[in-house]
């Protein structure tokens, strides 16, 4: 087991047993999780080379369907094809961000502790294909073990003798907003890591004015096996909208919380059951992470895991069992999504602490009269009014519990007391901590 | 930003949030189009301005903006807020 890189984080170990046969892993198959990062060497006996990237692999990439995994699933084809169309004047420039701003997601820095070579043959392959001569991957400051692996696998790789597009890692500091593509853009200018207002868009001109390709790690990191075994194998599993398999980190009440990977389409219910399932009945679900859907427990049964369906966000599925309160959940990450708005639009400023300071009093069962009108009334007016989405996020996360769990929300409206309020299921918020590089 | 009158169809009116601090000159000159939310902040119609009077006003208001924070742009272009 790996410990936590950051204070109040949720798990972020892969499960202590295989996975179930039927879910045989792509990005995650190979040595064992206790033996830590694969070394070039294996990599290479277990894959074979890379192949070089070029225009071909932008028309493989279109055909394989494979859309971002780091919160919007973007088709990846459709970035690449926008990034070398505008390469013309200058080089490009790769970014893959693994800096995982969202608290309950451990997937990415899963993948780079144990699967490094896979992102680094993946970002090489881009480069080459939309024209970069830079490639930066991206992280957050508190993930220095994570800096240190991946120094030692591109020394690996320099060892070894292979030629490459130069990698630099750069890290930021942790903020929920700092791994959006503008922003990750500004850090990488020099600036804070801050949205910014488009246009113009990074793959228009980014970094340095260049066309830049952020990408979240695990995409590129699909990227590297779409390479090797074509878009027909990719969308041999997965879901026709929505082809491959996808990483998952869970946590609350489930036995073994952890990441697991699963195909696109699978059953809510039979992805907790990899984790072991719950003790107990399930009394709602987060999917999607802090800017996600809370689910229902009658709806539990029957939702797919596909963005066809649900909001996927980067794979988050926070289990509540027995006692758990989503509405008690909503409002402890309204807060932190609060205090992380970036500071820069009045109706996100404003806005969310109005709502999260509303939801607050209704969680602890010591609302105002009016607060519950006040935040359905707030949430009309903020969405969509911020320079980025951060703001429509936390509120989807308000709206959703409130639709989710009616009979909780009567309670705490009557001023009825709940266990939920006082333990939460869920890794409680991290601390928001100052600072923006 | 793009030039308005050079693409087919009427302007609509566009916000950059970041750049705003809630002055709110612009809801005065045209509250047809932009009235404020509970924080003082512009909360802009984006729909196509085909009236010429609103036109006007909107153009103003743009101009009156001591944020330029406020831009008119082809109808077309629906990315930002």
């Amino acid at each position: 087991m790996l410990e936590s890189h950051r204070a109040g984080a949720g798990p972020t170990a892969l499960p202590p047993r295989a996975p179930a046969p039927h879910a045989s892993p792509r990005l995650l198959a190979g040595p064992q999780p206790e033996r830590g990062a694969e070394s070039f060497a294996e990599h290479r006996e277990r894959l074979g080379a890379r192949p070089t990237g070029g225009d071909w692999m932008i028309e493989v990439l279109e055909r394989s369907g494979l859309r971002g995994r780091g919160g919007g699933w973007f088709p990846a084809g459709r970035k690449w094809r926008a990034v070398s169309d505008h390469v013309e004047e200058r080089p490009a420039l790769v970014v893959v961000n693994a800096s995982e701003g969202e608290p309950l997601s451990a997937k990415d820095r899963t993948l780079a502790l144990h699967r490094p070579h896979l992102i680094l043959d993946g970002a090489q392959v881009a480069a080459e294909s939309v024209g970069a001569e830079g490639i930066v991957i991206y992280l957050s400051s508190p993930s220095r073990p994570l800096v240190r692996a991946l120094h030692r696998s591109l020394r690996e790789r320099r060892d070894a003798g292979v030629r490459e597009v130069p990698v630099r890692v750069v890290r930021t500091a942790h903020r929920y907003v700092a791994g959006e593509s503008s922003a990750v853009v500004r850090r990488l200018n020099g600036g804070p890591s801050k949205p910014g207002f488009a246009p113009p868009y990074p793959s228009e001109r980014g970094v340095g004015g260049r066309p830049t390709l952020v990408h979240n790690a695990e995409t590129i990191a699909n990227t590297a096996l779409v390479a090797r075994f074509g878009d027909a194998w990719f969308r041999a599993r997965g879901t026709a909208g929505a082809p491959g398999t996808a990483l998952v980190t869970l946590s609350g009440s489930v036995r073994h919380p952890g990441v697991y990977e699963i195909d696109v389409g699978t059953p809510l219910v039979d992805a907790i059951g990899l984790a072991g399932g719950v003790a107990g009945a399930t009394a709602g679900v987060l999917v999607g992470g802090y800017a996600g859907t809370w689910i229902a427990p009658a709806a539990v049964a029957h939702l797919r895991l596909t963005p066809d369906e649900v909001a996927l966000g980067c794979g988050v599925l926070g289990v509540l069992g027995g006692h758990g309160c989503g509405l008690s959940e909503s409002a402890r990450i309204a807060d932190y999504l609060a205090r992380q708005s970036a500071g820069q639009c009045g109706p996100c400023v404003h806005g969310l602490r109005a709502i999260a300071d509303a939801m607050l009093r209704i969680a602890a069962s010591d609302a105002n009269p009016g607060d519950l009108e006040r935040v359905r009334r707030w949430a009309l007016q903020v969405t969509g009014r911020g320079g980025c989405h951060h703001p429509d996020g936390a509120i989807h996360n308000v709206v959703s519990a409130l639709e989710a769990f009616p009979d909780h929300l009567a309670l705490h409206l009557r001023g009825m007391p709940c266990h939920g309020w006082a333990d939460g299921a869920l890794p409680p918020p991290p601390r928001s901590t100052p600072g923006w590089r | 930003m793009r030039d308005p009158n050079a693409a087919d169809g009427p302007p609509r009116l566009r916000l950059n949030p970041i750049l705003c601090d809630g002055v709110g000159y612009c809801a005065e000159i045209v509250p047809e189009l932009i009235r404020l939310d509970d924080w003082g902040y512009p909360i802009v119609e984006r729909r196509p301005l085909e009236d010429g009077r609103l036109q006007r006003l909107a153009r103003r208001a743009v101009a009156q903006c001591p944020r330029v924070a406020l831009a008119l742009t082809a109808a077309e272009d629906t990315r930002g807020s």
